[in-house]
């Protein structure tokens, strides 16, 4: 069956947990195993993570997510911020890359989304904020 | 996210509970940085056995360690890791920093 749902909240770091464990219950109608929920709960976090930390730079302001499914038991999630954008985004998806020097981000981001999921795609305008969409076919159980 | 930490034979052994994301990595870097500077111990153990949930701020916190544990030449090691923890450490290369127990050390 067909179906999507959409989300938006502030950009504080208490809603990481948020965001991750609603668009898990969303995905939970596929009946996914334990790992494959796993690996969505991640990714999420991971991109949701950069939105706070790097696009918003810990400034408060608005995550966009939007989540669908398919008959083919695919799961799109979309995470949006209009935050600073990513100028170079190549050298932005480069394991242990990062821009927070003073902090303890590991630069792995996106390395972990991409591991995790069957299809990372990256949109960004500097100035105008990024779109993170996270594709991962579900072997249902079913 | 709560963090038992106790100090035995000279090493720190830090028992992590709940989920490790950006938002609750930070108080436990407060914490367990707290106890190493205040023991200096040679060896830092991090049990995972009770963490529910890690993204890649799990992987910082634990390089973090890493670095401040190497100003006191003392080691890391990590415990209780489930499969998916290990996958995104491998990812990390975490595995040629610090060493991988199996189970981990009951604080």
């Amino acid at each position: 069956m067909k179906n999507s749902m959409k989300l938006q909240f502030d950009s504080r770091s208490c809603n990481e947990s948020f965001a991750r464990t609603a668009i898990a219950a969303f995905a939970a109608q596929l009946d996914p195993t334990y790992d494959e929920l796993s690996d969505i709960k991640t990714a999420v976090s991971e991109a949701v993570t950069n939105c706070i930390v790097h696009a918003y730079a810990e400034r408060l302001n608005t995550v966009y997510i939007t989540a669908s499914i398919n008959d083919e038991n695919v799961l799109t999630v979309k995470v949006r911020d209009r935050g600073c954008g990513i100028p170079d985004i190549k050298r932005a998806m480069e394991p242990l890359f990062t821009t927070d020097t003073a902090g303890e981000r590991a630069g792995l981001g996106f390395a972990v989304m991409q591991s995790l999921c069957d299809k990372v795609r990256v949109r960004s305008t500097p100035g105008k904020g990024t779109t993170v969409t996270l594709i991962k076919k579900l072997e249902s159980k079913r | 996210m709560p963090v038992t930490i106790e100090y035995r034979d000279e090493a720190l052994m830090a028992r992590l509970q709940g989920e490790i994301d950006h938002h609750s990595a930070q108080g436990l870097r407060e914490q367990i940085d707290d106890a190493i500077s205040r023991a200096i111990p040679q060896k830092l153990v991090m049990d995972f056995t009770d963490v529910t949930f890690m993204d890649s701020s799990g992987i910082g916190l634990i390089m973090g360690r890493y670095r401040q544990m190497s100003v006191y030449g003392g080691k890391v090691a990590i415990a209780g890791l489930s499969t998916q923890q290990k996958k995104v450490m491998r990812l990390a290369g975490l595995d040629k920093l610090v060493s991988f127990e199996e189970t981990g050390g009951k604080v």
